[in-house]
């Protein structure tokens, strides 16, 4: 998943005595294991906060297109531009299959898209950082595609059916897309020395931004705490960071390449490393819209819908002039 | 005339695929609606696919142990083969359909014959791709028609795409010593032979879609020669060989 720091009710869980007796038959569904369909009753912070944290799926999934559009005109080889294009392909599949989820909840795709290019609503911190080099195609699937599947695996459970199967779909993609990811650090760190400085270099740029993707600690969050009631969020972000930190030690040991975090060991304890917190700071300023990308993200994405606007009215008109027509014939 | 009529032919189909798909790539993330970039996307994979065939079959005949990623990293401007068409630049995104649907409705009657090549790598080759231009010419054409045809602002758009484009149509049809070669090998079709169906398509899409198409019969050539490319094809190239050329060797 790509959504961070998702905004719940902020009032915290309420206890079944608090409940109404709708919100209390709603939560027993839910702790039963059943799915919400979108016609079934729902809390109003339910529907809410799903819409929030769907919505910023998808524009991740968006917006995601761009660092690796920024490659796909200087593929190295025919095949490796075939798979960054299918790639992409999938993540703009992948928008759709999120909007339409976000829709059963009574929001339009276009309301969300005005959302994301006002600055009203948030993408993955993520894709605010650059792809400098080839080897950023290989961290990005690796680390950053490993780190969303984290979160997007649990969330095969999550308890809005829509939103669970359109997970089951982007799940099968995204390991694909990690694994052939993987597939090019392992070409570029047992490649040239160019190729291995590439590789090492992407590593140490996008460690920490892929550690941030989990978002900060939650585990005193009562936005979290509601969210994991209703089954929106499945794991802290603590749980899924150390997941994926542990995932992701031995795939760098495995490469030859060294993961920017001196303090690095392994933990015996608890079974798993220990490693350093990303610059918390660095997080916040990008969320705030500092990140090194940010503006030329979001003004992307506002001049193509901009640019796209004839485009639209054009193919709307002209499918109400056939409707039309086929009124006037009947 | 080159030595090997046959290479030239394939750099040929391979070479529009090539830059074409290149060119549609460059939409990636930016189109003007969701389901338009899944297709753009989709359109330029199929090209890219279709050129590793194309390719791969052309280093195999040439036999000097080039791969299909030799031929499209290393070659400089004067050694590729497409069409003028295709290394046209994107424009608007009417622009860009027009010109894949002018592509569009040679390739799927270019490939429909060549799938009865005397060549059997070649008719394979042609059996596969024109699955995938037959859905892409549907769907080009829907939209020219769908633009030509709907607001006064995209049908002028649409109509200053065909008056730009309409010059480098010609150049598909004209056949020159490699194209005659092939036809008379049995290896491809007359090329003059697929433009009265051509005409037939494009006045039918053009009429549905409100656009005039011009009066002239006037081409430009050299793009399928290699003669004299546009200026665009340098730059296409320079961003596309970039990292073969940098790192000489490397395997990516």
């Amino acid at each position: 998943m790509y959504a961070q720091m998702v905004k719940s009710t902020g009032e915290g869980v309420k206890s079944p005595e608090d409940m109404t007796a709708e919100e209390r038959a709603f939560q027993e569904r839910i702790d039963a294991g059943e799915k919400i369909e979108p016609k079934d009753w729902m809390p109003a912070g339910y529907r809410k906060t799903l819409i929030r944290q769907i919505g910023q799926h998808a524009h991740s999934e968006i917006v995601g297109q761009l660092p690796e559009g920024n490659w796909i005109t200087r593929a190295p080889t025919l095949e490796r531009k075939a798979i960054l294009l299918a790639k992409v392909q999938d993540e703009a599949g992948h928008g759709l299959y999120l909007y339409c989820a976000a829709e059963t909840l009574g929001v339009s795709r276009d309301e969300l898209t005005e959302d994301l290019l006002s600055g009203k609503m948030k993408y993955s911190s993520i894709f605010n950082y650059p792809t400098l080099t080839w080897a950023d195609m290989g961290a990005v699937g690796w680390l950053v595609d490993g780190a969303a599947i984290m979160n997007q695996v649990p969330l095969q459970r999550t308890s809005f059916g829509p939103y669970a199967r359109a997970m089951v779909r982007i799940c099968k993609e995204e390991s694909f897309h990690q694994r052939q990811g993987y597939d090019i650090m392992m070409k570029m760190a047992n490649g040239t020395p160019a190729q291995k400085r590439m590789a090492q270099d992407a590593l140490n740029r996008f460690w920490y931004p892929s550690l941030m993707m989990f978002g900060p600690s939650d585990q005193d969050s009562v936005h979290s705490a509601q969210s994991m009631a209703w089954k929106i969020k499945m794991n802290t972000n603590d749980e899924l960071r150390q997941k994926f930190v542990d995932q992701t030690v031995p795939q760098a040991e495995y490469l030859g390449l060294t993961v920017p975090d001196e303090t690095l060991a392994w933990n015996d304890d608890k079974g798993g490393y220990d490693f350093a917190e990303p610059d918390w700071s660095e997080f916040f300023d990008v969320i705030k819209g500092n990140g090194p990308c940010n503006v030329e993200r979001l003004a992307a994405r506002n001049k193509a819908w901009d640019d796209g606007k004839w485009v639209r009215d054009g193919l709307l008109a002209h499918a109400e002039k056939r409707a039309a027509a086929k009124v006037a014939a009947e | 005339m080159a030595a090997d009529p046959f290479f030239e032919f394939l750099c040929r189909m391979g070479d529009n695929t090539l830059v074409l798909g290149h060119r549609v790539s460059e939409w990636c993330g930016t189109a003007p609606v969701l389901e338009e970039d899944i297709a753009l996307a989709n359109t330029a994979l199929d090209l890219i696919g279709q050129t590793q065939m194309w390719l791969g079959l052309a280093g195999e005949v040439e036999g000097k142990g080039r791969s299909a990623d030799d031929l499209a990293m290393l070659r400089d401007a004067w050694d590729f083969r497409n069409v003028l068409l295709t290394e046209q630049p994107n424009g608007d995104f009417g622009q860009t359909m027009m010109r894949q649907f002018l592509f569009d409705a040679w390739h799927v009657a270019m490939l429909d014959a060549l799938t009865r090549s005397t060549d059997p790598r070649v008719a394979e080759i042609a059996a596969k791709a024109v699955k995938e231009a037959s859905y892409h010419v549907e769907r080009s054409g829907d939209t020219v028609i769908g633009l030509g045809d709907g607001t006064d602002e995209s049908h002028r758009r649409m109509q200053a795409a065909l008056d730009l484009l309409w010059p480098y149509v010609g150049e598909l049809f004209v056949p020159d010593s490699v194209d005659d070669a092939m036809a008379e090998a049995g290896i491809a079709p007359d090329l003059t032979d697929l433009r009265a169906a051509y005409d037939d398509h494009l006045a039918k899409v053009m009429a549905t879609a409100t656009l005039t198409i011009p009066d002239s019969a006037f081409a430009h050539k050299g793009g399928k020669s290699g003669f004299r490319h546009s200026e665009h094809l340098g730059h296409m190239l320079t961003e596309m060989q970039w990292l073969q050329r940098a790192y000489p060797g490397a395997t990516w």
